[in-house]
């Protein structure tokens, strides 16, 4: 059966990438506990417009989970209390009647605010596009079954290879290290031999470009691996100190 | 009626002569190419990083073609492609189960009902066995045997495994593989990536697709650029319905700029209605989810047999785990003994429906079947169904806060996939010249229906093996085409009439939010152009989208200014095209007086329910010509000519 509790926002409100921001709080009534954090949101934002006001800007596409699109700060944890989702699974029997609830954009430098709730997360690509991939063109390559894989590896390559590249990793770290999503990337083609012959290169080009581009360093602390909604392992960062450990020695 | 013959004799599918087998073999035999020099002097636009814009700038980048990519996302990795989950088919026939191209081929024929061309669905079963290998290449960890070997699982509407998965997040596997090949080509300077910008219009110049313009969506700037060609692979249109399975910002509006600059809109009226998603629950919603089709395989769809069972639950005092086996009605396995649970998505949908208006809907709403796995965890285990399943249990349980390993999941259909979209010839291109379209966003291949996992086949076949060959042949004759000005009053005009619309939307100044009315119209197409049309009920859609029309042109409010990032204005801009897709849905459907795939007319059904075509009145795919706005659009036919295939009656009883 459905039942609604009343909830106060407060919500992260910045104009811009250089405006002040600061908090703004708003009272909601009668939010049914089966809607998702984001519907709520979409109620908010709806009273807001019917009050002639602007509606709280935040990222959001999918909406089941998958996109990586979705990254709010919601009571201190990135995608909020719930373990092993995105804000966007997140749903509103989560959260007690008469409760306050606190809703940020992601937290990094390496993340500026666009507008309220919005990051730019473009760092993300520039990592991947600094060899996050297999080189192999369109065409030319060899049957699919030419090279069998051991399941166990195929399976650990796929676990690492669901992150979604949200940013909640680098969000959540105190230091504001993207060394999960880094990891993740590398375990994922390292562990195949498609991606092998490139491994010693692509662990130092996506670490070099990481620190390039702002991001802290990692002290193993593991709020990535505990705030991921995909649960991506931690193990994947020591599968990455020692791809990148090797290839520096090979140097 | 002059000039809609004068019209009619233009269109030409361009498919090449010979048998059906080697049509493709030898077009590229005999295609036109670009040599690597002049490859690098040619600019090509590639609107949307879905699996086929992200294949097709990738490929025509690592060519040697300056690639300009635009998505609306924050990054070109996000496209509603990722959302995919139950896999991508190939007729590789690695299982040894008689799979082969031609019945590949002959599968997507019969389950797109005889809409699709034969030559185009024939290629596609041609190179779907290239993609798989290419993806392996990449690196996606497709799921794989203890040998080591490709796993497969089947899916509706085929009597063999042929489908490759990754879990259940195979769009995402086969996105992130084409996004990285896209990555690689930025990271090397081919592709200049546009992320959250989106096209608002096409630029034409003396008949030929020249460049678009954008609105850069963080500061709302309008901006101009130029290209050779332009290729758009920007997905369906099926967000018309405001409920439905697609991202929250797919949209129609980039098929309907290329229809408003006179490429043909075709078959809109088939739209799929998959049978496999969590119902819905309130008014809140905003949107539907997909359990993913995979399912079927191993789970049973059911209802009560007994009508006082059905009122119990619907009344919420009986559970479905509380009804006797002897007291469940498997209906998909009743009436369609040969495919049992896997008949196509079109025929699950429209039996769920038929269920549920009978009375037997399993929730409070009644609009509910069950999809129950108990029988294949007493035959797998549990460990075994998680394994399969797991990612889709886990999203299935936070959203309905119910443990499907102990109940069985509840389930009702909702708009899902456009198979209908913008006419294309057997070379990828519009009825523009130098205007492709790639993927969901064209017609071409899926018929009236299509079959599950044969999207992210046909969207990964144009992007990496169709189009980078089909666009040489058009490129080949626009070498000594210098690169144009964005100054030329073609640019000019059409960034004045986008700011013209952006104006005219910001002063309206009216009283309701861009959702409100979107949320009427989804509920009209629901009622009328939904999974049972009516020509009375698809009457009343017209008149009451154009009610709809009035009312947001004269009541929407859109807060804040034009140049900044302003999330209501890009709503309001897919909404104004939302509504003409509704009434052309509506149109076609109206036209079309038969039954067939995704477009059920219920005047037009054999005495079992079952579809019924009208193959001499209706064997082709209509072609909707844009005839200036408030004018009726005109209707020109293309014919589709069966030539290697006997049209029969879909049949999966036996």
């Amino acid at each position: 059966m459905e039942k609604t509790i009343n909830i106060t926002l407060k919500v992260w409100r910045q104009a811009g990438p250089k405006a002040k921001g600061g908090f703004e709080t708003y009272k909601l009534d009668n939010i049914s506990t089966d809607s998702s954090f984001l519907e709520m949101l979409d109620v908010l934002n709806e009273k807001l417009i019917n009050e002639r006001k602007e509606p709280v800007v935040f990222d959001h596409d999918c909406r089941e989970g998958i996109c990586g699109m979705c990254s709010l700060y919601i009571n201190g944890h990135p995608h909020g209390p719930d373990s092993a989702i995105t804000t966007c699974q997140l749903h509103m029997r989560k959260f007690k009647d008469g409760e306050t609830i606190t809703v940020e954009p992601w937290r990094s430098n390496a993340f500026p605010v666009i507008k309220d709730l919005m990051v730019d997360r473009r760092a993300y690509d520039k990592i991947i596009q600094a060899g996050g991939f297999v080189s192999v063109n369109t065409g030319g390559v060899p049957d699919a079954n030419a090279i069998p894989i051991p399941k166990k590896d195929a399976d650990e390559a796929m676990d690492a290879a669901s992150c979604i590249g949200c940013g909640a990793c680098a969000a959540a770290c105190k230091n504001g290290s993207a060394m999960l999503f880094v990891a993740a990337k590398v375990s994922q083609l390292a562990l195949l031999p498609q991606g092998k012959v490139e491994a010693a290169r692509r662990a130092k080009a996506m670490v070099a470009k990481m620190d390039e581009l702002g991001f802290g360093n990692c002290t193993n602390t593991g709020a990535c691996a505990a705030e991921c909604p995909k649960s991506v392992s931690l193990s994947n960062i020591a599968r990455l100190n020692r791809e990148f450990i090797c290839a520096k020695f090979k140097d | 009626m002059a000039k809609q013959e004068e019209i009619q004799a233009k269109i030409d599918a361009k498919i090449p002569e010979g048998p059906l087998a080697e049509k493709w073999t030898n077009y590229k035999a005999h295609q036109k190419l670009v040599n690597p020099a002049n490859k690098r002097r040619l600019d090509i636009i590639v609107v949307g990083t879905g699996l086929a814009g992200a294949s097709a700038a990738a490929s025509l980048a690592e060519m040697g073609f300056n690639v300009l990519s635009f998505c609306i996302q924050d990054s070109p990795r996000r496209a509603h492609s990722i959302a995919a989950q139950g896999g991508i088919n190939a007729a590789k026939n690695y299982q040894n189960d008689g799979d082969s191209v031609y019945r590949l081929f002959y599968d997507t024929i019969k389950g797109g009902d005889y809409r699709a061309r034969e030559a185009n669905v024939y290629r596609l079963a041609e190179v779907s066995n290239n993609i798989i290998d290419q993806c392996v290449a990449q690196g996606v960890p497709f799921a794989r045997e203890y040998g080591g070997l490709l796993d497969n699982r089947s899916f509706g509407g085929a009597q063999v495994s042929r489908t490759f998965y990754a879990k259940g997040q195979t769009g995402q596997q086969l996105l992130l593989g084409a996004y990285s090949a896209l990555s690689r080509q930025i990271g090397k300077g081919k592709v200049k990536m546009y992320s959250r910008y989106e096209m608002l219009d096409i630029v034409v110049i003396e008949g030929r697709a020249r460049g678009i313009i954008a609105r850069n969506l963080v500061t709302g700037r309008i901006e101009r650029f130029f290209a050779h060609a332009v290729v758009v692979g920007s997905g369906g249109y099926g967000n018309t319905f405001f409920l439905s399975t697609n991202a929250m910002a797919s949209n129609g509006s980039a098929a309907m700029q290329m229809y408003r600059k006179g490429a043909y809109f075709a078959n809109p009226c088939y739209a799929q209605i998959h049978p496999t998603c969590i119902p819905v629950h309130g008014d809140f919603q905003s949107k539907l989810t997909l359990m993913s089709e995979s399912l079927r395989n191993d789970g049973r769809i059911w209802v009560p047999k007994k009508i006082e069972d059905a009122k119990a639950m619907q009344a919420g005092k009986l559970k479905g785990r509380d009804i006797p086996e002897e007291d469940r009605d498997y209906y998909l396995e009743r009436r369609y003994p040969a495919f049992g649970n896997l008949v196509p998505r079109d025929v699950a949908s429209r039996a769920a429906k038929e269920r549920c208006d009978a009375g037997f809907g399993v929730n409070a709403t009644g609009l509910a079947v069950f999809l129950d796995f108990s029988d294949a965890i007493k035959r797998l285990g549990k460990d075994v169904v998680a394994a399969k399943y797991g990612n889709l249990f886990q999203m299935y349980e936070k959203i309905v806060d119910e443990n499907p390993y102990e109940d069985p999941m509840m389930i009702f259909p909702a708009i899902h996939y456009t198979m209908g979209g913008i006419w294309v010839d057997y070379e990828l291109q519009t009825s523009v010249q130098g205007l492709f379209c790639i993927g969901e966003a064209n017609f071409s291949d899926h018929g009236a229906n299509r079959l599950g996992a044969s999207a992210l086949m046909q969207g990964l076949a144009d992007g990496y093996f169709v189009l980078p060959y089909t666009i040489q042949n058009y490129l080949a004759d626009q070498i000594s085409v210098p690169r144009m000005s964005t100054d030329l009053p073609e640019f000019v005009e059409a960034e004045n009439a986008v700011k013209a619309k952006i104006e005219k939307l910001m002063a309206i100044q009216g009283k309701r939010s861009v959702d409100s009315i979107h949320r009427e119209l989804g509920l009209t197409m629901w009622e009328y152009v939904g999974m049972g049309r009516t020509k009375a009920g698809l009457e009343t859609a017209i008149a009451k989208i154009a009610e709809i029309r009035k009312e947001f042109w004269s009541n929407v409010f859109i807060p804040g200014t034009e140049d900044d990032l302003n999330v209501e204005l890009e709503k309001a801009l897919r909404l104004a095209d939302f509504i003409e897709i509704g009434d052309l849905m509506a149109r076609d459907a109206l036209q079309r007086e038969e039954s067939c795939g995704g477009h059920f007319r219920e005047e037009y059904q054999t005495p079992e329910g079952e579809a019924l075509r009208q193959d001499d009145k209706f064997s082709f795919a209509s072609c909707w010509k844009y005839m200036g706005e408030g004018v009726e659009p005109v209707m020109l036919k293309e014919p589709l000519d069966y030539e290697f295939t006997e049209r029969k009656t879909r049949n999966y009883k036996n």
